[in-house]
């Protein structure tokens, strides 16, 4: 995208910021308010990504991007759907016991795909739901959006997805029950404990956050000290929509750390190890980074170049201890500016500047891959991907703003998740 | 001259002498022995040898081979095949990186690879020979053994009474319920080692250590594995960082590793052995020319007529034994797989030893008081010393892990075996050794600076100051030692 680094880093982050926004102008059913996976065609509908559509609508009217009557009607829309949906333990339902199955189809919102009832993604989902219930405080049709936004909280029933334990599973699926694996070690998860134990209605005990937190690992890694996490979005997600400066739960008092910081070192230890480079792929400098989850080269485009190298699809990459295959997410050092503004800035001219092809009309895309170069072209993913897009919006708000940081702060919900959970200090 | 076979004929003809002579007489019983103990296997030996070096009159009765498991159908035989492999892969895979010009497509010649196995077995077998155990005054009986009275064993047709006894009669693979399983035929890793011609199809029933390293021996040897695993945790067991390191490393070698996968059935289609599983609802079929059953080990503890001895037990955990490894019946001990909860051979040799001398001994060890290492001995290995991190949290032990990474150890990058991670655990605060996990080429090796440093209450910051040659593998353990001095804002001088 020529000119975009010569932009003021104003000017460039405004671009950015917008380019992202318009995924969800584009790729939302104008007929039930849910969000495409991704800007391919047939692409079903993510319930994270109606999160973080709903996130962004307060602040497309912040900007000035949408006015606030069409901000409240998207937001009704899909909030209405999600309260008609069928909510039982049909195959084809849409949720079940208040949690929603991760992808639905995109005009009839019925699963798809045989997927789970996605206890992290209900949660993405219902972060968005409380976040448009707060932000939208006033007449109209607003005070619909505000009574949605509570019932479709109150009815999740939390404590049923512990299925007896003491901590929670990953999902559900008719007909064979709980997935067998839990959340172990530091993850995406932190929103979704403080958002199960504030439940007036089916809470998850306080305890069952400790419980999620006995799985952590405090590691002096690459230089830093830090609770390890591999994928650079598992530090970022729960921070798209709290604030988590300065405030500390048991376990970062004991550390005399918070995860604020945490995600900080993380950073940190992104830059170190694409410095090290220990793997020798191309482009990868401390000003080059962001290893994560996302899209990549799979195994069929490795071997069309007989390369002695494995390669993964979409997965879930992460450093140092892999698994990486040279791919980097173009978005992920830009969601990073609210933990290291310099490093993110930095990192996103040199890449735009390198590889100018990742951005088009003005969004990231998912994956590049420049050790994998065809006909003089290297890897890059297919159009865009809606999580990366609503997490950049955010991201760079609460950087340029602190605007949903803000308004997650007046909410009653992430206070009572925040308390039950443990943390105090701080802004709480 | 003698031809390859007939050459591997005399490997056999005198590893058998060595560990169970063909022409065999037992001896005739002597009035009354200090110690009978049942079972030739690692613990059983230990438990002979470390008595007799005391004088002691001793009986070992072994129904089957000296030697156990370990030397048979386990440890031994598994790690040759594993080497056979990863020289097989560094050749296929890595030969040119090296610098090497070798044939493409080298593939393995499965006979000369078992042949090579049984040769290492048949001069591994000679440490423990029957020669040996003889020259020590023991007497062997090669014989079933049943308790018949508190101080009685009938070996064979013949009564041994005794002053104490030791009861290690080890453990075998486990079976399971699979409708279908017996009558398509499977094997086990007590089988495996007799297979004659490289299954093309090897499905493996169980993730654990012993399913995951033959799963990615045999498939550097040539075989399409499969693993099929009940839990949905790759490793559960091990840190989620080192399980995940290594599912990396064995599906880059080739190996399919369906997790969260029951098998539902068994069954023979147009000649094929068919495997039926389920995960998540979806229902599944493929065919396999061999399936191996590696579910985990059970003790031997049927045929010894335990209770005419008031010996209690339990089926799944095996005899049961205090701290001081004593049985019910205070003459009798217990020791190794029997009863031991960690099944390795270092487990079994040391409670074998441990036994034998708490029944004679003035000074009395406890099990409690062992620490264990242990490997998993797959590429890259995976070992692990003391506590885990989530074992000292669970116990309110503030806990943290120093890392380095084998992609920042010279000689890990110099021999091309950068995989992996050493991870010394401490209790914060301070520079105590709560543990250790290490992924690496040879972490089976490293572990063991780990196991010398715990034993003998060396800190962080002692063992920042030791050195080590250079380059070396395990100079990373010092290295994690010297970043705890940095984090601690001291030189390591």
């Amino acid at each position: 995208m020529a000119g975009l680094t010569t932009l003021s880093d104003d000017a460039l982050l405004d671009r950015l910021q917008r380019g992202a926004f318009a995924y969800f102008e584009d790729y939302t059913s104008a007929d039930n308010g849910l969000v495409a996976d991704t800007s391919r065609p047939g692409s079903p509908c993510s319930i994270a990504v109606v999160g973080f559509a709903l996130s962004c609508y307060p602040v497309a009217v912040h900007r000035g991007w949408l006015s606030r009557d069409v901000a409240a009607a998207r937001t009704l829309k899909a909030l209405r759907f999600f309260s008609d949906s069928e909510q039982t333990e049909e195959a084809d339902a849409t949720g079940f016991k208040g949690f929603y199955y991760h992808f639905l189809d995109m005009h009839t919102g019925r699963r798809v795909w045989q997927c789970e009832l996605s206890l992290i993604d209900t949660a993405l989902l219902v972060a968005g739901i409380v976040t448009a219930g707060c932000y939208f405080d006033g007449d109209g049709i607003e005070p619909h959006i505000r009574a949605l936004s509570e019932s479709l909280y109150r009815r999740i029933d939390w404590s049923w997805a512990l299925n007896g334990g003491k901590t929670l599973a990953q999902g559900w699926k008719p007909g064979c029950g709980f997935l067998h694996y839990g959340w172990e070690g530091y993850n995406e998860a932190t929103i979704l404990y403080i958002l199960g134990v504030a439940s007036p209605t089916f809470p998850l005990p306080s305890e069952s956050f400790a419980g999620w937190t006995f799985t952590y690992q405090w590691e002096n890694l690459l230089g830093q000290n830090l609770l390890y996490s591999g994928p650079l979005f598992t530090h970022l997600f729960s921070h798209a929509w709290i604030d988590f400066r300065s405030i500390r739960d048991q376990f970062m008092r004991e550390k005399n750390a918070d995860y604020f910081e945490n995600t900080k070192k993380a950073v940190a230890v992104q830059r170190d190890y694409c410095a090290r480079n220990p793997h020798r792929f191309e482009a990868y400098d401390r000003n080059l980074w962001g290893i994560t989850a996302g899209d990549g080269p799979n195994n069929q485009d490795m071997r069309k170049k007989s390369r002695d190298r494995r390669c993964y699809g979409y997965m879930s990459r992460g450093v140092p201890y892999g698994p990486d295959d040279g791919t980097i997410a173009p978005w992920a050092m830009l969601a990073s500016l609210p933990f290291n503004p310099d490093a993110a800035l930095q990192g996103i001219r040199c890449l735009l500047e390198q590889y100018p092809q990742v951005c088009s009309n003005d969004r990231l895309s998912s994956g590049f891959n420049p050790s994998l170069v065809e006909d003089g072209r290297a890897w890059l993913s297919t159009g865009w991907y809606g999580l990366d897009q609503g997490l950049l919006v955010m991201m760079i708000e609460n950087h340029r703003t602190g605007f949903l940081w803000d308004i997650t702060r007046g909410s009653d919900i992430f206070r009572t998740g925040l308390r039950r959970a443990g943390f105090e200090g701080g802004w709480l | 001259m003698t031809t390859p076979g007939e050459t591997d004929d005399l490997e056999q003809r005198e590893f058998l002498r060595r560990v169970r002579p063909p022409n065999w007489t037992n001896p005739t019983p002597k009035r009354l022995y200090d110690l009978v103990v049942l079972g030739g296997g690692p613990a059983g030996l230990a438990a002979a040898e470390a008595a007799a070096r005391t004088g002691l009159q001793v009986a070992l009765i072994e129904r089957n081979l000296l030697g156990g498991n370990s030397l048979n159908v386990g440890s031994v035989p598994s790690k040759a095949i594993i080497r056979s492999g990863r020289v097989i892969e560094v050749v296929r895979r890595d030969s040119e990186k090296f610098g090497a010009r070798t044939e493409v497509g080298s593939t393995a010649d499965m006979s000369r690879v078992m042949t090579r196995m049984r040769r290492i077995r048949a001069r591994i077998g000679e440490f423990h020979s029957i020669d040996r155990l003889v020259a020590q005054g023991i007497d062997i009986f090669f014989c079933t053994a049943r308790f018949v009275g508190r101080q009685a064993i009938l070996a064979g047709d013949a009564r041994l009474s005794f002053d104490k006894a030791i009861v290690a009669t080890g453990a075998r693979p486990k079976t399971c319920d699979i409708p279908g399983l017996d009558q398509v035929g499977f094997l086990t890793s007590s089988t495996i080692f007799d297979i004659v011609g490289m299954p093309t199809r090897l499905a493996i029933i169980g993730g654990g250590p012993l399913g995951c390293e033959l799963a990615q021996a045999f498939c550097r040897l040539g075989s399409q594995v499969t693993i099929l695993q009940n839990d949905p945790k790759f490793l559960p067991h091990e840190e989620r960082d080192a399980a995940e390191l290594l599912s990396l490393s064995l599906s880059r070698d080739g190996v399919e590793t369906r997790l969260n996968t029951t098998v539902v059935g068994a069954r023979t289609e147009n000649g094929e052995k068919i495997v039926d599983t389920v995960n998540n609802g979806v229902k599944c079929s493929f065919a396999a020319d061999e399936i191996m059953l590696s579910v985990g080990r059970v003790p031997n503890v049927a045929e010894l007529n335990l209770s005419a001895a008031e010996i209690e037990f339990d089926p799944d955990r095996g005899v049961l034994v205090d701290d001081f490894l004593r049985t019910t019946n205070t003459l009798v001990y217990a020791a190794g797989d029997v009863c031991m909860a960690h099944k390795f051979t270092n487990v079994a040799e040391a409670t074998g030893r441990m036994a034998a001398l708490n029944a004679f001994g003035a000074r009395r060890r406890r099990q409690s008081h062992l620490l264990i290492p242990r490997c998993t001995y797959c590429d890259p290995e995976i070992a692990h010393i003391g506590m885990h991190v989530w074992e000292a949290r669970e116990r309110s032990i503030p806990v943290k892990s120093f890392t380095i990474m084998m992609q920042d150890v010279d000689r890990a990058i110099t021999d091309g075996q950068d995989d992996g991670f050493v991870k010394i655990h401490i209790r914060d605060g301070t520079d105590e050794i709560l543990g250790a996990t290490i992924v690496a080429a040879r972490a089976s090796e490293m572990i063991n600076e780990m196991s010398v440093l715990m034993s003998a209450g060396i800190g962080m910051r002692k063992l920042a100051s030791i050195l080590h040659t250079y380059p070396a593998q395990s100079d990373a353990i010092r290295l994690a030692a010297a970043a705890y001095m940095r984090d601690q804002g001291a030189s390591t001088w």
